[in-house]
């Protein structure tokens, strides 16, 4: 019967009894799925990069510096300061993990316990340090036998995967680093793998290029996610993100180029997205109309729209409508001339720096602030908001419209940074991609960002591995993306629970 | 601060919810508003919290007129509100909770939760609250959830709370610990409204009565008068508050229930190993505070339980792993504890409803096709059987008012022969005179021969139907009690406390004379 057993995903209700808190006798349920999903892949691993391994070896290029002596100051500079920040972090974590397991495992709130920020921070300072010990000790490229690699990520994975099934059997959970490093050899493995396989006697390419590229090809998933972030966290949901994107770009496209000025062009698509929103929220919180219809009714709106502008006015007037002009790579001094990072996150165009701003600004802003603690109680329990005196549709309406500003300056990247014209259709369903990297991040901003990192990794992925040519055909690296989806959705990386009133109309009394 | 309200009404379309109620709530007073389900209660509360607007009428604070456009307006003239279903954050800590809409901040508007932290203790020492700002408010039980809302009002300064059938969701003990609590605020001068219809916790903790029917104030009433007197006035006839019943001839038990357990999709065990008979003619009442397992152990019988395991067996034919419609056909009988989502299509008409689970049988269908001619008149005898009010049976049921609906569930259900009848929450929502009418088909059905299997979380209707009565506390059966067993026994049954343990506890309380 419906009440009780489909509450989807959104927790007890506020009023009813949750059904059995605290102490009850809990059997986990532990599900077969990680280990299953583990072990396929596991499996899948050493077919691929053990048994169809070659002789060959995979090149990595660790970036060429532009400037020799700048370059290994800051390599330096970085690895000192990368040394000293995982020594603490690692500290700090090890003290903290002794205390939690002296005060008692079962300790939640307690003092003892590891933060949640603790160990991925750690982690990534010591990739830090990684790659800054590279470019201190100048290594210019990587080369990996590619069989020994293989067969060692293959025993990697199949352990990991055999320890999920010995633990799912003693019906016990799996700790969060399993998965971890299964991911991490996973990747090591299937690089080593595809890079070898190209073409020449030692194929290889450039680390630093595939991830740079990669960051750039996520930044309108990230304005893209970002976007459904806010929308959703108020209970608004925003399948016009592609809509958005796609006026956005066109937008900027056309004010940049009548204007002469780029600048003018990112407005313009701030407020051509915030435009999209404004149809959204009219008619889904005024009118009460089903938010994903209107969303679906608005991107196939602007997709015809801009399709019919472009074919009859832009294309007769290309000069004096579509040539907008680029919005530049700005270099950070000092910070760009770090090897490796330097390139990968101090090499941006301004939309790139204003992606990491917006990413900061709204994690800050939705758990840190009065704002946010609004909106997620809004996107909660619209009823409990509205009796502490907060205007529930209000709040709706304006993050809606900031949703839609969001996704507008990432659709600019499409003709301010990426191509310096508008074409048919150039969003290309990255809209759709941006909703599934807000899912796999687990409508959190950080999350939905490095969602959208590893869909731009994927994308980026192909084309490189197009070019120098590889075993796998690009359409399956293409498919990558959307696969990811399917699992993150189907709930191999965990539980997901979005907001509990995401998608429902608040009608007062 | 003195409350007044001087001629109040709210209409919805042509249905007057509040007629001309006039209300004077003085300081340091607790004032019950006391009527029926539906008699127009809370929306006099949501008037003056400022979420509806009155259609006429004014309130007055301290003499002077004022306007609420929100519950902001209400907060802030000093009017805080406990709602019946609580207006929490689930996934919020219990700070983040009290904080919403009141926020201590920080420079550019960053949350200062220390201070709210602060402020918690301080109110948590001050009345004895013992509240752990941190916690996540679904973790906490539904009493300690409570809590947090009085927290809630008491962190805006509020004069005057209101507390809209508070002890709904509460254990006899949770209920007196909140009695307690409203002492101890009446004393440090604020003014309560306590609205209820159970009389027993009106007549102990009011100052005042103020009884309230169909929208408008009958009249008040002294806590001193007699609970007979207080229904009567609620229902505006001579009520009768005990049923008359023979006493239970039990045969043979049919209904067996062994190591019932229920799993739920978080992997709680929210039925835990139960294990019970029903006799014939007789019946067993399941007590327990709402979200025990109740409504899990009646969807497992019926067969809508994904993970249960364990025996059901009716008649030496076991029931686990049956269809519903097998289960139904082996003649059980099921009153849902929510007749509009589980128990009737609203949209369907009346008679369509009393053949939800006959409409494929003789002599309802032949073949493919359906005789409305002999379900028309099936209907009518039904509806004059069962004294369903309602002007024809071609009227959706959704139209029809709750004791009716109610009426027609169980004329759908006792009208098979059945072998096992088992309903849940039977009278919830109901007026006087149906539960009356509801409790009696009960009794008829017991006294046909039939195992009954009642779930109530009204103790006073545990008390009024059962021969027995089986005490469920987290999934686990506490102990089956005869029916004679005393409200305190009860009581602390329902919060764990084993049957021997809790006759002794109750026994200790009556000799310390600080229990009515």
């Amino acid at each position: 019967m419906s009440t009780t057993t489909t509450q989807p995903g959104g927790g007890t209700p506020a009023g009813s009894a949750p059904a059995s808190p605290g102490k009850t006798a809990a059997t986990e349920l532990v599900s077969w799925k990680a280990g299953i999903g583990l072990s396929l892949l596991a499996i899948l691993g050493t077919v691929l990069f053990g048994f169809m391994s070659n002789s060959k070896s995979a090149g990595f290029g660790i970036a060429e510096a532009a400037n020799e002596a700048a370059s290994s100051v800051a390599a330096l500079v970085t690895f000192v300061l990368a040394l000293l920040l995982s020594v603490a972090l690692g500290y700090l974590w090890f003290v903290r993990r002794r205390s939690g397991l002296a005060s008692g495992s079962g300790a939640v709130s307690g003092s003892g316990t590891v933060p949640g920020w603790l160990p991925p921070s750690t982690v990534a300072a010591v990739v830090v340090l990684g790659l800054a010990a590279l470019g201190v000790a100048k290594v210019s490229k990587i080369t990996l036998p590619s069989a020994a690699i293989g067969w060692i990520a293959s025993v990697i994975l199949l352990g990991l995967a055999g320890y999920t099934v010995y633990l799912t059997q003693a019906k016990k959970a799996t700790p969060r680093w399993v998965g971890g490093t299964f991911a991490a050899v996973f990747l090591i493995g299937f690089m080593v793998w595809i890079v070898a396989g190209g073409n020449g006697d030692e194929p290889s390419i450039s680390l630093a290029g595939l991830i740079a590229g990669s960051v750039t090809l996520a930044v309108p998933l990230v304005f893209g996610s970002l976007s459904g972030v806010l929308c959703e966290r108020v209970g608004v949901v925003n399948i016009a993100i592609e809509g958005q994107l796609l006026l956005g770009a066109f937008s900027a496209a056309v004010v940049a180029t009548v204007t002469h000025n780029v600048y003018a062009g990112l407005v313009a698509a701030a407020v051509a997205g915030a435009l999209v929103s404004l149809v959204l929220a009219v008619v889904s919180i005024k009118y009460l109309v089903n938010q994903i219809i209107v969303g679906v009714v608005l991107n196939v709106l602007i997709s015809g729209l801009t399709s019919f502008l472009f074919s009859t006015l832009l294309t007769a007037d290309p000069d004096g409508l579509n040539k907008p002009g680029r919005l530049p790579p700005v270099d950070i001094p000092f910070l760009s001339d770090i090897p490796v990072i330097g390139p990968i996150l101090f090499h941006q165009s301004l939309v790139g720096y204003l992606m990491y701003i917006a990413v900061i600004v709204v994690y800050l802003g939705l758990f840190h602030t009065k704002w946010g603690l609004r909106v997620r109680a809004v996107g909660e329990h619209p009823q409990a908001a509205d009796t502490v005196g907060i205007n529930v549709n209000r709040t709706r309406f304006w993050n809606v419209l900031m949703g839609g500003a969001i996704a507008g300056i990432g659709g600019s990247f499409f003709t301010l940074v990426s191509v310096d014209a508008f074409s048919k259709d150039m969003s290309g369903g990255r809209g759709y991609i941006a909703l599934a990297a807000l899912i796999f991040g687990r409508w959190n901003p950080i999350g939905a960002f490095l969602a959208a990192l590893l869909f731009g990794f994927a994308d980026n992925l192909q084309s490189v591995i197009t070019i120098i040519g590889s075993p796998v055909p690009s359409q399956f690296m293409a498919m990558l993306p959307y696969a990811l989806t399917v699992f993150a959705v189907a709930g191999l990386v965990g539980r997901s629970r979005p907001p509990a009133a995401s998608g429902i109309p608040y009608v007062k009394g | 601060m003195k409350l007044e309200l001087k001629g109040i009404t709210k209409r919805f379309g042509s249905l007057v919810a509040n007629d001309h109620i006039d209300l004077v709530v003085e300081p340091g007073q607790v004032h019950c508003l006391l009527g029926e389900n539906g008699a127009g209660k809370s929306t006099l509360m949501n008037v003056l919290y400022g979420l509806y607007d009155p259609s006429d009428g004014e309130i007055l604070v301290d003499g002077k007129p004022v306007v609420f456009k929100g519950p902001g307006d209400a907060m802030a003239a000093g009017i805080g509100m406990v709602h019946q279903h609580f207006m929490l954050i689930p996934v919020f800590t219990v700070a983040e909770n009290v904080a919403l809409g009141n926020e201590a901040t920080k420079a550019a508007g960053f949350l200062n939760l220390d201070e709210t932290r602060r402020k918690i203790s301080e109110i948590s020492k001050q009345y004895g609250f013992h509240v752990d700002p941190d916690a996540l408010v679904e973790d906490l039980p539904v009493g300690v959830q409570q809590r947090v809302e009085i927290i809630k009002a008491l962190v805006r300064d509020a004069e005057v709370l209101i507390l809209d059938e508070p002890t709904a969701v509460l254990t006899p003990q949770e209920t007196d610990e909140l009695l307690d609590i409203i002492r101890q605020l009446k004393a440090a001068g604020k003014s309560i409204v306590f609205i209820s219809h159970k009389l027993r916790e009106v007549k102990e903790i009011s100052d005042i009565i103020t009884v309230i029917r169909r929208g408008k104030v009958v009249g008040s009433a002294d806590p001193s008068a007699s609970p007979t007197e207080l229904a009567s006035a609620m229902v505006g006839r001579a009520v009768s508050l005990t049923l008359e019943k023979k006493p239970a001839q039990p045969g043979e038990a049919t209904f067996k229930v062994r190591d019932l357990t229920v799993v739920d999709h978080n992997g709680q065990h929210v039925v835990d190993g139960l294990s019970f008979d029903i006799a014939k003619g007789e019946v067993l009442a399941i007590a327990g505070v709402q979200g025990n397992g109740q409504t899990e152990l009646t969807e497992a019988i019926l067969g809508v339980q994904p993970h249960v395991t364990g025996s059901i067996v009716l008649d030496d034919v076991e029931l686990l792993g049956k269809t519903v419609k097998q289960v139904l056909s082996a003649g059980v009988g099921f009153v849902p504890e929510d007749r509009k989502i589980d128990g009737l299509v609203g949209t369907f008409s009346i008679s369509e409803n009393m053949i939800l689970d006959l409409y494929d049988k003789a002599p309802f269908a032949q073949g493919i096709g359906m005789k409305p001619a002999l379900i028309a008149s099936h209907a009518e005898k039904k509806v004059e059987e069962f004294d369903v009010r309602t002007p024809s049976i071609d009227v959706a049921v959704g139209t029809l008012s709750g004791g009716n609906q109610q009426k027609v569930v169980l004329a759908r259900e006792l009208s098979r022969p059945l072998r096992l009848f088992i309903a849940s929450q039977p009278t919830r929502g109901l007026d006087v005179g149906s539960i009356e009418f509801v409790h009696k088909r009960v009794i008829a059905e017991r006294d046909n021969g039939t195992p009954v299997m009642i779930v109530s979380t009204e103790l006073d209707e545990v008390l009024e139907l059962a021969d027995r009565i089986a005490v469920l506390y987290r999934g686990k059966l506490v102990g089956i009690v005869p029916a004679g067993t005393s409200r305190d026994v009860l009581g602390l049954m329902m919060a764990g406390v084993p049957e021997h343990e809790a006759e002794l506890t109750a026994h200790k309380t009556l000799e310390g004379g600080t229990h009515v």
